[in-house]
């Protein structure tokens, strides 16, 4: 089964003749449990393509399907309710400044009308514990280092057992050692729990984390190069 | 085990009806949005300090206002409403018992033609210049001229002593009650009766009574009509202020007001009491502008109270912009973040009414004690302020909310 199948996929930001076109027929598979890499110079549609994954943005033209979920067409309501279903990891932190750690972890809990208060804050230390920050669960983002908040931002992408992870630049505001460090322990966590990672990058000391690496260029895919 | 269920949950979904199938976000209770409001608040203590601050203000203004308003109006007819009779008659032209027109006595003498009538008063009011006795300085109260034996003034502390009392020629009643400008009445009169000045004619306090200062006089005294005619010199005597008529028991007030009306000439009116309270309290609600400013006083407190509530939940919603934005890309809907912003403005509404309540309850007090005007706080007085304060604070979180928009969840990645 596959977490992501993207066919003929295009896109372009404004209208008439001043349209640019960001994404050309894109073709893209991610089988589920796989770890992709997207690198790519700055403006070459990377980020797009997350956004369209991410169900942050409509499709216009081609297919995009994520988790089962048909997203050309997707209204607003269908897009949410697959935003749920999907972990967030960004450029910076964003944990919110007036949560503890614990608490920004079971933000992305609170939307499970299923779960009661004791069981996400229990899910939610299991998971910071899993992060080696079991010790700063009452900590607030303001206390913590760079590394740190990245760390309780990977709890929170995954406490909620999403179908699928995705991350922009993740290492973007940290140094190499704590950006390495960061991301193995995303994979390691993902491959042990099978989950399905996306990472946009340009930080070439990551490749290593990737079952595969693909590359873009004036939003097209360019020498898909297996790992 | 537990980690692969939502797994194993979502994967038969997707097998039998792909895109249909997603349920869609269940509405969000009220619960959890207002506790994220409450974590967010207390998180900055100086920004609720200063949030609530503006609520504090706006609550205290707006019982101010509408405390004042109603001692103004309630003052205004204190005078009417312990008059004892049963109908009134005024001159057409007369607008406030303060600045009554006169009309001619024969009036009243018309009046008694009806079988009715049991008797007439008349009822004469000055504005005098009184000297305080100890400080030399004039100022004006209210002097009301009646017969001693009619008993027309129901005010607290008018015993028969203090009527008999005013018998004697060149004699007043004082009101102990007055603005404290008009000298140390109580004490003196402690000692016994004693001389004063009475637009420039000296007088004898002999006794007093309690009505206190209205917002038309700051002191009241009571007189007989004789020695209120050379108090108020120059004043007629066949001309009266107001013409109180008792009925004998058993007559009917409302076809003896229609049948006076009929007998006398159109240049007087005639009331029953709660109509001669309504016409003063009109006269200060409509013709003079104290009702409306007193109402502007409230919209003025509102205004500045809905300005700075909803400046602190804009700039609250535009520092955390990206933290909403954050929100929305992890499933959270704008529903959701709206009732965040709700919660937020229900909770300033709380926490700022409650100081503002005990502040106005002193200042109230010290209104009444200090100042001589009445100020009483009443359960449903309270409950309308609050109500005015949940609008308020409700109607700039439904102005903030429109900042949610920009958060957009796709500028998170750049």
């Amino acid at each position: 089964m596959n977490a992501v199948e993207i066919r003929g996929l295009s896109h372009r930001y404004g209208a008439g003749p001043t349209a640019l076109t960001v994404l050309h027929d894109l073709d893209l598979t991610i089988p589920a449990g796989e770890i992709v890499l997207l690198t790519g110079p700055s403006g070459s549609g990377k980020t797009t393509l997350l956004t369209l994954i991410g169900a942050l943005r409509a499709v216009q033209t081609g297919s995009c399907r994520v988790l089962g979920i048909e997203l050309s067409k997707a209204d607003e309501r269908t897009r949410v309710a697959l935003r749920r279903r999907i972990g967030f990891i960004f450029q910076h932190h964003n944990l919110l400044s007036f949560l503890t750690a614990r608490e920004n972890v079971a933000m992305a809990l609170e939307l499970d009308p299923d779960l009661d208060e004791a069981e996400r804050l229990t899910r939610a230390e299991a998971m910071l514990q899993a992060v080696g920050l079991a010790d700063k669960v009452d900590a607030y983002p303001a206390v913590l280092s760079g590394g740190q908040r990245q760390r309780v931002a990977i709890a929170r992408a995954l406490v909620h057992e999403p179908g699928l992870i995705l991350a922009d630049e993740p290492t973007a505001a940290l140094d190499s050692k704590t950006g390495h460090e960061t991301m193995a322990l995303l994979q390691h966590l993902a491959k042990e729990r099978g989950r399905t990672v996306f990472i946009v990058t340009h930080d070439p000391r990551i490749h290593d984390i990737a079952d595969r690496i693909v590359a873009m260029e004036d939003g097209q895919l360019v020498q898909p190069a297996t790992h | 085990m537990n980690e692969l269920a939502p797994l194993a949950r979502a994967s038969p979904v997707l097998a039998t009806a792909p895109a249909a199938a997603i349920q869609p976000p269940p509405a969000p209770g009220f619960r959890l949005p207002f506790r994220l409001a409450w974590r967010q608040l207390r998180h900055e203590p100086a920004r609720l300090a200063a949030a609530l601050s503006g609520v504090v203000f706006a609550t205290l203004l707006i019982f101010m206002q509408i405390g004042f308003k109603n001692a103004l109006f309630d003052s205004a007819v204190l005078v009417q409403n312990s008059l004892q009779a049963d109908l009134f008659l005024m001159h057409r032209n007369t607008e406030a018992l303060w600045r009554s027109a006169s009309f001619p006595r024969a009036r009243l003498a018309q009046a008694l033609a009806l079988p009715e009538v049991e008797r007439v008063t008349p009822l004469y009011v000055a504005n005098v210049p009184w000297r305080n006795p100890e400080t030399g300085l004039n100022r004006t109260l209210l002097l009301f001229g009646v017969d001693p034996t009619a008993r027309l003034l129901g005010f607290h502390g008018l015993d028969d002593a203090a009527w008999h009392a005013i018998t004697r020629p060149d004699t007043i009643l004082f009101d102990e009650r007055g603005k404290p400008e008009f000298g140390p009445i109580r004490s003196l009169l402690a000692q016994g009766s004693f001389f004063g000045e009475l637009n420039r004619k000296r007088v004898e306090v002999v006794g007093s009574f309690g009505l206190g200062a209205t917002f038309s006089s700051e002191s009241n005294a009571i007189a007989s009509e004789t020695t209120f005619w050379r108090i108020a010199s120059g004043r007629n005597p066949a001309q009266v202020d107001v013409g109180a008529i008792v009925l004998k028991p058993g007559a009917n007030v409302a076809t003896t007001k229609r049948a006076l009306q009929a007998l006398l000439p159109d240049d007087v009116m005639v009331f029953t009491r709660a109509e001669l309270a309504q016409f003063e309290r009109d006269y200060w609600a409509k013709v003079a502008p104290v009702g409306f400013i007193f109402g502007l006083g409230v919209a003025i407190g509102l205004v500045v109270g809905c300005v700075i509530v909803y400046q602190i939940l804009f700039s609250d919603i535009s520092r955390h912009l990206g933290e909403y934005a954050t929100l929305k890309a992890m499933g959270y809907t704008n529903g959701y973040l709206a009732r965040v912003v709700m919660s937020a403005a229900f909770i300033l509404a709380v926490l700022g009414f409650i100081p503002g309540f005990m502040l106005s309850l002193g200042l109230y007090e010290i209104a009444t004690a200090q100042i001589f005007i009445p100020l009483h706080m009443t359960i449903p007085r309270a409950s309308f302020v609050f109500g005015l304060i949940l609008v308020m604070c409700v109607v700039s979180g439904l102005i903030a909310i429109r900042k949610l928009r920009d958060a957009d969840p796709a500028d998170m990645f750049r």
